[in-house]
């Protein structure tokens, strides 16, 4: 049997700040099994947890004083509710993890309690029927079980998921990591094609989608993930396009006219296709819903951002036969 | 029928033995206990992750749980896979 404390050392520390950037993200894994917390009596509480470094130690920490254990699942370094999503923070594995650390020889009690968020995967009869151990689910999160501990029950609170801004604000990094090469590649291509206006505008654009999206989600105007994208994207199409139409670069107003709608068609296109892509990474989004809105938007996207290409490469055939 | 033009969510009070794991379970506190029957108070925040139909052993919840990633739907819509994975 492991053993661990309440307290975080600074490596540990820092080590959350490379999970939070997406750096060597998959490397971060605890070993499966099951751990000491401070000094643990054979009945002190079992608390079930999922071998992502950020999902045990929020537990370890949020515990800070109480005795008892933690069986950490095998869930491919992945945090509790995506695994218990696709079934790896689930029964079968919490059943084999019991048996496999002989956690019946090694405490008394016979409960565990389970993340309530683990509930998509776990099904408290069937562990019951078949390792002999209650299952109570605890609050959604980890730092309510003290509380939880104390009241014997959750408050409505406890038993909500949130998405507040600093949920929203912690993921932007791991979430536009993927974006940066695709923003980098486009801002690239727009700066050969049509300057620095176009490249700091169709930068804006991504960023508008990779940060301004998630933190302004609520204040957005739009029903869904795809219309919010639309409107921040709009703004910054809008104001590209009125730099470009007076910037007096010495080009004549009818090609500047041209590149601005060129960018009111496909920026738009951008950002809303990279907030639908959020998604994944917000915690009320149902997949009937999901699916509705890539049939009704992206088709949309798509025509949106290839005219916008079209009437940008339009606008230069014409510019360069008539020059 | 679902009960939510918004989702796949099915529930027959009818069945319900009053055990409380779907209250207890739901995210966004879309059953409530009651009286002679858990309350489907909320059906339109239901975000189908299958907590309570998994843990509802008379079947009085049924829903259609999938992963609501955008990424991931359309990944499995261009490799033409059923199943939507995540991460």
């Amino acid at each position: 049997m492991g053993q661990t404390t309440w307290k975080l050392t600074t490596a540990e520390k820092l080590v959350h700040l490379l999970a939070r950037l997406g750096i060597r993200r998959n490397d971060w894994r605890v070993r499966p099994g099951l751990y000491r917390l401070g000094n643990p009596a054979p009945d002190s509480p079992v608390f079930v947890s999922a071998n992502y470094i950020l999902s045990f130690d929020a537990l370890r920490e949020a515990l800070d004083g109480i005795d008892g254990y933690i069986l950490v699942l095998d869930t491919k370094g992945i945090n509790v509710w995506c695994a218990a999503g696709k079934g790896s923070f689930g029964t079968d594995e919490l059943v084999e993890r019991i048996e496999k650390t002989s956690l019946a020889d090694e405490v008394e009690t016979r409960r565990v309690m389970v993340p309530q968020l683990g509930a998509t995967g776990v099904c408290a009869r069937d562990v019951r029927k078949r390792s002999g151990f209650k299952v109570d689910f605890g609050p959604v999160r980890a730092e309510d079980i003290p509380e939880f501990i104390r009241n014997g029950k959750a408050t409505e609170a406890m038993r909500t998921v949130r998405y507040d801004i600093r949920d929203r604000a912690v993921l932007i990094p791991v979430e536009g990591k993927q974006g940066i090469p695709l923003a980098g590649g486009l801002m690239l291509a727009a700066y050969l094609g049509d300057g620095s206006i176009a490249a700091l505008g169709i930068g804006s654009a991504a960023a508008a989608g990779l940060v301004a999206f998630p933190l302004l989600m609520p204040w957005v105007p739009g029903k869904d993930f795809s219309t919010k994208g639309f409107v921040l994207g709009g703004a910054v199409a809008a104001a590209t396009a009125a730099a470009t139409v007076l910037a007096d670069d010495g080009t004549s107003l009818g090609w500047r006219l041209g590149k601005a709608a060129s960018y009111l068609l496909a920026f738009p296109a951008l950002t809303s296709f990279i907030a639908l892509n959020w998604t994944g990474a917000s915690t009320f989004t149902s997949p009937t819903g999901v699916r509705k809105e890539i049939n009704r938007y992206v088709p949309v996207m798509a025509v949106m951002g290839a005219s916008g290409i079209i009437t940008n490469v339009a606008q230069r055939l014409l510019r360069s036969r008539k020059g | 029928m679902a009960d939510s033009k918004l989702n796949t969510l099915e529930y027959d009070a009818s069945l319900c033995n009053r055990c409380g794991l779907c209250a207890a379970v739901c995210p966004h506190r879309v059953f409530q206990n009651g009286d002679s029957a858990a309350r489907l108070v909320n059906p339109d925040s239901c975000m189908e992750c299958g907590a309570c139909a998994l843990n509802c052993e008379t079947g009085a919840i049924k829903v259609d749980s999938s992963v609501g990633c955008a990424q991931a739907m359309m990944l499995a819509a261009l490799l033409r896979k059923k199943e939507p994975t995540c991460c």
